[in-house]
């Protein structure tokens, strides 16, 4: 997609203007501006409607955490697109991961060692990552190994994990998780305080910059053009501004005067007249989710597997006659699709603080339309996990937004489903352009 | 760019670079391939012909690994060679440019001339700007005029996407080139540039495997001419001892002429 875009800016900097020569000089994505341009806008929009009740601290921290579960799966699903597979089962597997975890801590690891033994996140969430890995390797070994279509395998997934949720417990709700398990999904306490914010963005910034010096670096050793110098202090200016203003909303948002009170009171601090401010910072599920960004990504663009993965989309057949082992690169994916899944489990499930039969209930379409509306090509060999976070992102302020409108909740997936196929008709229109 | 083994002249008595004896495919039943033998030595260019369905790309995806044939034996430099898939193939330096160029049309020329080969920076990653730089190389002694690297090659025209096909297959040292329609998606002027480049190839001793159905192109480039028609070899020829009349008879009717070694193939009436 970015070569696209390259080659969009190429055609569009021969006519000349001061945004294509931006462009051109900055080598940004087109179309992931473009979708950025559309969330400022559909922001503003539901600031103005909800008489400024969207561009709060408090409303875009609950918008980061409520779209971390969606934003880690469709991470792992842009690869599975990619390769022109599909995963419908990823609800399935989150619901019965989470209960797999849920029974974990609450039952099966108290009775071994009690309530709230510092080890019992740590062994739940290893257990649940196993759990999730070894079914997406039995999906994987199905489709890639047996040849059975991705589209079935995962939509008897659906169902069989989904049963099999409700089989963990007959149906019981678990409740309550452990207490550390908990600061997974968010919540007054899931979050790193103020000065670890800070500390966060910094340490992004720098990664940045570093990331930027080393690309020139690279391209210097061979000779090749570089972008101009002003082209890589501004995109290391606006990003490093985005990154510290993000920090600076987050930390905007204060604890809830009881929760502030009781924490003031544990640490010894005086409340001053007119209460105590205590920031929230960056929510640990949002931490989780960029992790997986991160680390998703390289795998996607810096790693052989990753590009075996990109050329599997582009041309099967090509791949394999390169002499790529292109069942095992299928069988990984599924592999990580699992584990992302359960990583949202126990993002959800923490959130909640319960397990439920029913969690992740038709997520599948959410994680899909999200990878779809960050532009992942249904027939293959596109996409970028960047754009499908954003797509999680975007999904999520439809429906915060609605919420806040007081929109009834039939009328939001009628919202919802339109939009999914606008923005699939704008991606179409737009990669025509570029190609013609 | 070393080669291997620089023979210039093929010659009896020297070992051929490859030899596939008494192969046999067959898919559902239908013999794609029976009892097929052939043979390449260094420094020359050896044309399979044949009709649509002959079997010529078949047998020379058993050699590039693509298919697994059901029996028969394939020599590498006179040893048994164990070709099972595309990478054992390539171990033997066995290259191939296939009819379709088996690009992955997503991405950049360089991910495509590394694919299943990439170079890696010390911490295991894509050192992805050495492989644009060994592209950049590569690409401007077969295409000088070639400077969109950072597209996808879906975006390129004919002759470029030919010209990454044939730059992968030379860029890691092969020895045995398989070329199945090199030109049928080429205009004149780059016709003639894939007709240096198997000169020069050939010059620098690789054997070269040369499937085409221009029959000028053969007798301009082939050494000898392998006729197949049916899954079978008709006969094998040099170049020199056939006219085009008779490798003609020899695809439509499988009569093998005075001047050609009849195979399995050939029509036995005229054969006696």
């Amino acid at each position: 997609m970015a070569d696209l875009a390259a080659a969009q800016d190429r055609a569009a900097a021969a006519q000349g203007g001061i945004v294509s020569r931006f462009l051109k000089a900055t080598e940004l994505d087109v179309r992931m501006l473009g979708m950025l341009f559309a969330m400022a806008i559909i922001w503003l929009g539901f600031h103005i409607l909800s008489g400024g009740l969207f561009l709060t601290p408090r409303n875009l921290w609950n918008l980061s955490v409520q779209s971390a579960s969606v934003a880690i799966m469709s991470a792992g699903m842009v690869l599975i697109i990619v390769t022109r597979n599909i995963d419908l089962s990823v609800g399935s597997v989150l619901g019965f991961v989470g209960m797999i975890m849920g029974v974990t801590q609450a039952e099966l690891l108290p009775s071994l060692w009690g309530f709230d033994h510092p080890a019992t996140w740590i062994v739940t969430l290893a257990a649940g990552l196993g759990v999730g890995a070894l079914i997406g390797a039995l999906h994987g070994y199905v489709i890639a190994h047996l040849g059975v279509p991705a589209f079935i395998v995962t939509l008897g997934g659906l169902l069989v994990w989904r049963g099999a949720a409700w089989w963990v417990t007959s149906g019981r709700t678990v409740a309550p998780l452990d207490s550390t398990f908990r600061l997974m999904g968010g919540g007054a306490n899931g979050a790193i305080g103020a000065t670890w914010s800070w500390i966060v963005g910094v340490l992004a910034c720098v990664a940045l910059v570093l990331l930027l010096l080393n690309g020139r670096r690279q391209r210097r050793r061979f000779n090749f053009p570089l972008r101009p110098l002003w082209a890589e202090v501004l995109l290391g200016a606006i990003g490093s501004a985005l990154i510290l203003g993000a920090v600076a909303v987050v930390n905007a948002y204060p604890l809830p005067p009881a929760i502030a009170r009781r924490y003031a009171e544990e640490h010894g601090i005086p409340i001053p007249d007119g209460g105590l401010f205590i920031s929230h910072g960056i929510a640990i599920p949002v931490l989780m989710a960029i992790g997986v960004g991160v680390v998703v990504t390289f795998l996607a663009r810096r790693t052989r597997f990753g590009r075996y993965v990109f050329a599997i989309g582009g041309n099967p057949e090509a791949a394999e006659l390169a002499g790529i082992n292109t069942r095992w690169i299928i069988m990984k994916i599924f592999i990580l699709m699992g584990i992302l899944a359960a990583i949202s489990a126990a993002v959800s499930s923490a959130r909640l603080n319960a397990a439920t039969n029913a969690m992740g209930t038709l997520d599948e379409l959410l994680v899909i339309a999200a990878a779809v509306i960050g532009g992942t090509s249904l027939s293959g060999g596109v996409g970028t996990i960047a754009g499908a976070m954003i797509g999680a992102v975007l999904m999520q302020s439809i429906a915060t937004g609605m919420i806040l409108l007081g929109v009834d909740t039939p009328l939001q997936n009628i919202v919802v489903g339109i939009v999914l196929v606008i923005a699939v008709w704008l991606d179409t229109m737009y990669r025509k352009r570029v190609k013609g | 760019m070393k080669r291997h083994g620089a023979t210039p002249e093929a010659g009896a008595g020297t070992v051929p670079l490859v030899e596939m004896r008494n192969i046999s495919i067959s898919f559902g039943g239908i013999h794609a391939v029976s009892n097929v033998s052939i043979d390449l030595y260094p420094g020359e260019v050896v044309a399979l012909v044949g009709h649509n369905g002959a079997g010529k790309s078949t047998l020379i995806k058993i050699l590039s690994g693509a298919y697994k044939r059901d029996s028969g034996t394939i020599f590498v430099n006179g040893e048994e060679a164990h070709i099972n898939n595309p990478r054992d193939a390539k171990r033997y330096g066995i290259e191939t440019i296939y009819q379709t160029l088996a690009l992955a049309d997503n991405v950049d020329a360089a991910a495509n001339l590394f694919l299943g080969r990439e170079i890696l920076t010390r911490w295991g990653t894509l050192d992805d700007v050495a492989m644009e730089a060994a592209t950049r190389k590569v690409m401007g002694r077969l295409n000088p005029r070639f400077q969109r690297f950072k597209e996808p090659v879906s975006s390129l025209s004919g002759g470029q996407r030919q010209s990454v096909a044939i730059a992968r297959a030379i860029l890691f040292d092969a020895r045995i080139l398989i070329m199945d329609e090199p030109t049928a998606a080429l205009g004149p002027q780059e016709t003639a540039q894939v007709s240096e480049l198997v000169r020069q190839l050939k010059s620098e001793g690789l054997g070269i495997f040369l499937i085409s159905h221009d029959i000028h192109d053969v007798f301009d480039l082939a050494d000898r001419i392998v006729v197949m028609k049916n899954g079978q070899v008709v006969g094998t020829a040099r170049t020199s001892d056939v006219t085009e009349d008779e490798v003609l008879g020899m695809i439509i009717l499988g009569k093998c002429p005075v001047g050609a070694v009849p195979g399995p193939g050939a029509l036995q009436v005229a054969a006696a």
